[in-house]
């Protein structure tokens, strides 16, 4: 297959999950959408008026770009776990299978699709933050490279899950038991300075904690962490996870009898 | 000529320790319309999933048109078009999109893949059902549907898992009229199906598989040249009461009155015609009985298994 091809069958993977969660809109992009309004109202207006200060900002503005970086990385997740797993299920993955296509577009194709539907409920979160705060970018490269590379770190995620998954049951045991709590306990509604320096370690080892610094850097200029090393680490862990993803690929995991 | 299809020493034991396919050698050439006939469970799928890549081989090689799938398996692909057994499309998705999408898997642009989708779904007549989800088409058009979807890209060997299960007759012969033009395009066919009629039919060549192994691989016509007596069908001027007495032949009446003559081997179908001239009955129309493939596949593998059984009782 030339590099033509390939890039048409990439354009080809990638127009098709676009067209999915599209097409299902109101289970993809209006359910973050109403989560997203409902945590602005309960815990920005009415219980963060309360709070006062987070960080050296008002709690509404230090929970944006939590929220925002939540809503991207259950999103992301869910839309390739789910398309894949479904393709699975109804075996049109076979049609991916005896085709031509190399396993690093395949990879490459689930990836950027889920990044898609991740970054446009980002944006859509992103304009319903507005509603309720002002928002003043300090640093924007440093927003977009992290918040596109935390999107592709979990959409690879969510196509390992799918590698893996054989039910339904286990398409919904990450998202469920491992990312929501990470994500709950990753700083979205603190600073870990709160934390007694025990459990400020802890949650030194949740990777999430570093993606969600990392993008209130770059939005509010204050960060827990390091805002490099955040990027340092979203890298090495995209690097890991692709590296599964294509062993299990090539392996023909959960796929090829 | 390179052949089509070249399987040499192809195994595949399953994870569960099963031993699907026990070394089968196989070639196919250019052109060809193939049969790959077997009972339930004897490899077929198998050794087909395997040429698709749907199930990784155990062990031996296996080359598409000169393509070895270890070393050259993207060039090999290229050349394939797979109709699996059972439905494996998305559901949800529209006809015009199953098949552009996979034409777009092989690195068709949307406006190549859009003429040629239209062709074979005008072809296999689905273009009226091209903006229809597929969920909604019958089991027949979901057939039909899978066959479109694996000629988008114009492939030089066409796969075909029981095409044609579940479907009625007049469709199953206006599928094999389309397979047939596809075969005399010069596309090779390989087909698996347990309507032996079917392989009669259309193949020019038959291999038989049982219990992982190849038990016969010859032309039709030799598989054909074994069968020691073929029944005629022969229907009579008048409606007959019963069946006449044949002097060397056995006769009988079938379903409606048609006479059945046993004709074997060496014996001239010119002595039964003087016999009922004899007696007074005129023939109007005469035909072969078409299960002549389906008794010789019941007597091979039947021998097959009666040889298994011996083996496996003379091994200590």
């Amino acid at each position: 297959m030339n590099a033509q091809a390939m890039l048409t069958a990439y354009k080809t993977i990638v127009l098709r999950e676009i067209r999915r969660f599209t097409r299902i809109w109101p289970q993809t992009l209006l359910p973050p959408a109403v989560t997203m309004t409902l945590y602005f109202i309960i815990f920005g207006n009415l219980i963060g008026s309360r709070i006062g200060d987070m960080g050296g900002f008002d709690y509404m503005a230090f929970i944006v770009p939590g929220l925002i970086m939540m809503a991207v990385i259950t999103s992301s997740y869910a839309n390739v776990v789910s398309s894949f797993f479904s393709m699975k299920w109804q075996r049109s993955v076979e049609e991916l299978l005896v085709s031509p296509v190399p396993n690093w577009i395949i990879l490459a194709g689930y990836v950027t699709g889920g990044m898609a539907r991740g970054l446009g409920i980002g944006l859509i979160v992103t304009v319903l933050s507005l509603a309720f705060t002002q928002l003043q970018i300090h640093n924007l490269p440093m927003v977009v490279v992290t918040v596109f590379l935390t999107s592709a770190l979990f959409a690879v995620g969510g196509f390992i899950n799918a590698l893996l998954a054989t039910k339904f049951d286990d398409v919904s045991i990450v998202p469920t038991f491992v990312l929501t709590p990470l994500t709950y306990l990753g700083g979205v509604f603190y600073s870990i300075d709160l934390l007694p320096d025990f459990w400020q370690g802890v949650s030194m080892v949740n990777p999430i904690l570093y993606m969600v610094n990392g993008f209130r850097f770059g939005i509010l200029g204050v960060s827990d962490v390091n805002p490099f090393v955040s990027l340092g680490m979203i890298l090495v862990f995209i690097a890991v996870f692709s590296f599964i993803a294509l062993k299990l690929l090539a392996r023909g995991k959960g796929i090829r009898h | 000529m390179t052949n089509a299809l070249e399987i040499e020493g192809l195994t595949k034991t399953y994870a569960s320790g099963f031993e699907a396919l026990k070394g089968i050698d196989l070639h196919v050439a250019q052109g060809d319309f193939f049969a790959l006939l077997g009972p339930n469970g004897a490899g077929k799928s198998t050794t087909l999933g395997i040429v698709c890549s749907l199930v990784t081989k155990s062990a031996g090689k296996l080359r598409v048109f000169g393509y070895d799938i270890d070393t050259h398996l993207s060039d090999a692909k290229l050349h394939l078009g797979v109709v699996p057994q059972e439905f494996n499309f998305n559901q949800f998705e529209k006809v015009f999109d199953i098949v552009t999408i996979q034409a777009g898997y092989y690195g068709i642009p949307l406006k190549k893949a859009a003429v040629s989708a239209e062709k074979y779904l005008k072809k296999l007549g689905l273009w009226d059902k091209r903006n229809t989800p597929a969920r909604m088409l019958s089991g027949g058009m979901k057939r039909r549907l899978m066959i479109a979807r694996a000629l988008v890209h114009e492939p030089k060997l066409l796969i075909l898992d029981e095409p044609t299960a579940g479907v009625d007759i007049e469709l199953r012969r206006s599928m094999w009229s389309f397979l047939e033009e596809m075969n005399r395009q010069g596309t090779t066919i390989i087909l698996t199906t347990h309507y032996l009629e079917e392989a009669e039919a259309l193949c020019r060549n038959i291999a038989i598989i049982d219990h992982g192994r190849i038990i016969r691989n010859t032309s039709k016509r030799e598989l054909l040249q074994q069968l020691s007596l073929e029944t005629f069908l022969l229907d009579a001027e008048t409606v007959l009461d019963k069946a006449p007495k044949l002097d060397g032949f056995a006769s009988r009446l079938g379903d409606e009155g048609v006479l059945e003559i046993d004709v074997e081997k060496g014996q001239s179908l010119n002595e039964v015609f003087i016999q009922l001239q004899r007696q007074g009955i005129k023939v109007v129309s005469m035909r072969t009985k078409a299960n002549r493939l389906e008794e010789l596949f019941i007597r091979m593998v039947e021998h097959n298994a009666a040889e298994s059984e011996l083996d496996t009782e003379a091994t200590p």
